[in-house]
C-alpha cells in the first residue's frame, strides 16, 4: 500500500492549514459564500438538504486496518455513528456542523487521507478494480498507476477549472469491474509483446446524456501514460463547453467533434505534453510500485474452510456468493456485503467499520478495499481464516449473503439527503431487498444487477443496472422510471427504458413482475436475466409490466 | 384574472449548523415550519427575501418556499419541503429527531 511521503504529508497538512482559514473568514464574514463555495467543494464539503456533508477520498478504494479505525472515529466525533460508501469508492459524512470540518481533515491527515478533489471541476478521485493485485485475471496491478494519476492531478495547475469534473478509472484486467467505460477516461492496463502498456478509452459517462467510451488508443506505452493523458484532459479543456453546464462534459466534446478529430487533436497536443517530462515521473512510477507489492502470503492447509463449508449451511451460503478466485493459492477475496436486507445500501456504522478494520489486521495482511458497488473487499484471506471471519461478521450484522444478487442494490442517497435530488433510492432499495428476501428466491433469480439513482445525474449508475430504476418528480409527486438490459461490465450498455414510469408504491410490484418473467421465460437457471433480456429482448418484460394491450397497441402503431 | 399567489417562506440553511431554517416573523431564524412567517403578498415575499439574503453570516441558500396555511401553520406543498422540515426517511435523524 502507498504511504504518504513527508512531501505528501505536508502538502496535506498545508492544504488543510488555507481550508481552517478559509472557514473562519467565511465564520467572520470576510469571505461571502459565492467566493468560499468553490473552495469548500476543492475540499469536499457539500451543503445538502438537511445538513453539511464531507466527501473523503478513498483513493482507488483502497484502505488500510487504520485508515478505516480513522473513518470510524469520524463517524462518531463528528457525525451520527455511521458513514455512507459510495459507488466512486469514497465515503460521505452526512451531519458535520462548518466549524469542525477543519478538525476532520486533520484527523484524516493523521493516517494519509483527505477530501482533496472529490467535488468541484477537477480530475476528481481516480477510482480502480476493487480486486487490484487479488484478481486471478489480472494483467498487473491497476493501482500504482491509478497513484500515479492520483499524484499528476492533485492540484494540477492546469486542471483546477475544468468545464466540469473529470472522472478516471483504472482496470488491470479485461474482466471489467471499475466501469472504465462510463468514465471520462477508462484505462485498462494490457500487455503487448512483454511490454505493459495502457488502452485508453475516452468520453464515457452517465448523467442526462449516457454514453459508453470509445477507444483513443489501443496501446499507450508506460512512459507516455502521463504526457498523453495530459493531451487528452488539455484538448476538453480548451473545446469543452462552458456555456452550457450539460454540455460540458468530455463525452459530449467527443461525440460532437468525433472520436477521430479528438484523437488527431490529442496526437497534437501529445507532442507538447511530451517534451514537457523529464523522466521524473517514470522513476516516481517505480518507486510507488515497489509499495503496491503483494503481501507474503501463507502456505497453510484449507481444512477448517472445507470441514466449515460441508457442516454449516450459512457458512456455505455465504461462500457461494461472496467469495471470488484469488490469485494466490489458499487464497479467496471475501466481500462484505453492506447490504443488509432493509438497511441503507452503503452504509456502515463506526462499530461496523472497526470490526472490520480488526478483520484486515488479524487476517487480510491489513487490506481493505471499498467496492463501486458498495461494498467492503477483504482482497487477502486464507481460506483456512475464513470461518471465524464469518463468525465475526455474522455477529456484526456484516455477513449478508448476495453479492451480485438482486438484493445486492447500488443506491444513490436521493432525496434523503443530496440537494440535486429528484426522488427518494433508498426506501425504493430498502422495499425491494425486503420483498425479495421475504420470497426467499434471490438465490434461484442468480445474478442481477438493480441500480437505483434518485436523478437524472445518475449517481446510482441506473443506465448500467440490469435494471435501472430512475426517481422523477412528476408534478410534484415521485415516480420511477425503469430500464432493463444495462450492463457496467466490459461489454458496458445502456438500459432501455420500459415505458411509462411507476408511482413509489408499485416500484416492487413492477420489479416483481420483471423477475417473473425472466423466470418464466428463462432457458434454465444458468440463463442470467442478462443473457435472457439479450434473447428476446424488451417484448415479454413489457408485456409483464404493462399487460398485451399495450404490446397489441405497439405492435399495430408499427 | 392574475393568478392567485402561493404563499410562501423564507428558507436557507444554517451557515454554522447547516440544518434547515426558516424567517419568523420578528427577522430571527427558526428551526420549524410551523413557527415561520407565512407570506401571502408577493411583494412583501420578494422584501422578506432580500431580507434573509442579506444576512449571510447566518444563513445560505437563502429562497422562498410555497406553503399551504393550515389551522397548524404553514404545510409544505411539494414533498422536497417536506423532507426538508422532516429530515431523513432511512434513519430517525435531523428535524424529526430534535422537536
Amino acid at each position: 500500500m502507498y504511504s504518504y511521503t513527508d512531501f505528501d504529508a505536508q502538502f496535506v497538512a498545508d492544504r488543510n492549514r488555507q481550508f481552517r482559514a478559509q472557514v473562519e473568514r467565511r465564520i467572520s464574514g470576510s469571505l461571502t459564500e459565492d467566493e468560499f463555495k468553490p473552495l469548500r467543494l476543492m475540499n469536499g464539503l457539500y451543503l445538502q438538504l438537511h445538513a453539511y456533508m464531507l466527501r473523503v477520498a478513498v483513493p482507488y478504494g483502497t484502505l488500510s486496518s487504520a485508515q478505516m479505525d480513522q473513518l470510524a472515529l469520524l463517524a462518531e466525533k463528528w457525525d451520527k455513528g455511521y458513514g455512507h460508501f459510495t459507488t466512486r469508492q469514497n465515503i460521505q459524512y452526512n451531519w458535520p456542523e462548518l466549524r469542525d470540518v477543519p478538525d476532520m481533515l486533520d484527523a484524516l491527515a493523521e493516517v494519509g487521507m483527505h477530501a482533496i478533489q472529490t467535488s468541484g471541476n477537477t480530475i476528481r478521485n481516480v477510482t480502480a478494480d476493487h480486486f487490484a493485485g487479488a484478481a486471478a485475471d489480472e494483467v498487473a496491478d491497476p493501482r500504482p498507476v491509478a497513484e500515479l494519476l492520483r499524484q499528476w492531478s492533485t492540484d494540477h495547475p492546469e486542471f483546477q477549472f475544468l468545464p466540469r469534473k473529470f472522472k478516471i478509472a483504472v482496470t488491470g484486467s479485461e474482466n471489467d469491474r471499475a466501469v472504465i467505460k462510463a468514465h471520462d477516461i477508462g484505462i485498462q492496463v494490457v500487455e503487448k509483446n512483454g511490454r505493459t502498456g495502457y488502452r485508453v478509452l475516452v468520453g464515457g459517462g452517465l448523467g442526462r446524456t449516457p454514453m459508453i467510451g470509445k477507444e483513443l488508443a489501443p496501446f499507450v506505452p508506460q512512459e507516455d501514460l502521463l504526457p498523453y493523458v495530459e493531451a487528452v484532459v488539455s484538448v476538453w479543456n480548451l473545446l469543452g463547453r462552458r456555456d452550457n453546464k450539460y454540455k460540458s462534459r468530455i463525452k459530449i466534446t467527443v461525440h460532437e467533434h468525433g472520436i477521430d478529430e479528438i484523437r488527431s487533436l490529442v496526437a497534437d497536443r501529445f507532442l507538447e505534453t511530451k517534451q514537457a517530462f523529464n523522466g521524473a515521473d517514470l522513476a516516481l512510477f517505480d518507486e510507488i510500485k515497489a509499495q503496491f507489492a503483494p503481501p507474503a502470503f501463507r502456505n497453510a492447509p484449507e481444512d477448517a474452510f472445507d470441514a466449515a463449508y460441508e457442516a454449516d449451511p450459512n457458512f456455505r451460503a455465504w461462500a457461494d456468493t461472496n467469495l471470488t478466485a484469488h490469485r494466490a493459492p489458499g487464497y479467496a477475496i471475501a466481500q462484505i456485503s453492506l447490504k443488509a436486507h432493509g438497511e441503507t445500501p452503503g452504509d456502515a456504522t463506526a462499530d461496523q467499520m472497526r470490526v472490520m478494520a480488526d478483520i484486515a489486521r488479524r487476517f487480510g495482511h491489513d487490506e481493505l478495499r471499498i467496492s463501486h458497488e458498495q461494498n467492503v473487499v477483504l482482497p487477502h484471506v486464507h481460506k483456512s481464516d475464513l470461518p471465524e471471519i464469518h463468525a465475526i461478521l455474522k455477529a456484526n450484522g456484516l455477513a449478508t449473503a448476495n453479492i451480485g444478487l438482486i438484493s445486492d442494490i447500488i443506491a444513490c442517497p436521493g432525496m434523503d439527503y443530496c440537494a440535486l435530488a429528484t426522488a427518494r433510492s433508498i426506501p425504493i432499495a430498502q422495499e425491494i431487498a425486503t420483498r425479495f428476501e421475504e420470497l426467499k428466491t434471490e438465490n434461484e433469480i442468480g445474478e442481477l444487477k438493480i441500480k437505483i439513482s434518485g436523478c437524472i445525474n445518475a449517481c446510482g449508475h441506473h443506465h448500467v443496472g440490469h435494471i435501472g430504476i430512475l426517481g422523477l418528480d412528476r408534478a410534484g409527486v415521485e415516480n420511477y422510471q425503469i430500464t432493463l438490459g444495462g450492463d457496467g461490465s466490459e461489454d458496458a450498455a445502456i438500459g432501455t427504458r420500459t415505458g411509462p414510469g411507476f408511482p413509489a408504491e408499485e416500484v416492487v410490484p413492477a420489479i416483481e413482475r420483471i423477475v417473473e418473467a425472466y423466470m418464466t421465460n428463462r432457458e434454465g437457471p444458468d440463463e442470467t436475466f442478462l443473457q435472457t433480456y439479450k434473447r428476446l429482448g424488451m417484448a415479454p418484460f413489457k408485456t409483464a409490466l404493462y399487460g398485451e394491450q399495450a404490446e397489441g397497441k405497439r405492435a399495430r402503431a408499427a | 384574472m392574475p393568478k392567485p399567489f402561493t404563499p410562501k417562506v423564507v428558507t436557507a440553511n444554517a451557515l454554522l449548523e447547516g440544518d434547515v431554517i426558516y424567517l419568523s416573523e420578528n427577522d430571527t431564524w427558526v428551526r420549524e415550519l410551523r413557527d415561520a412567517e407565512v407570506l401571502t403578498d408577493e411583494a412583501i415575499a420578494q422584501m422578506r427575501l432580500l431580507d434573509g439574503q442579506a444576512r449571510p453570516a447566518e444563513a445560505v441558500g437563502v429562497y422562498l418556499a410555497d406553503v399551504a396555511p393550515t389551522e397548524n401553520g404553514p404545510e409544505p406543498t411539494h414533498f422536497r419541503e417536506d423532507f426538508r422540515r422532516t429530515g431523513p426517511s432511512n434513519y430517525f435523524h435531523g428535524k424529526q429527531a430534535e422537536g
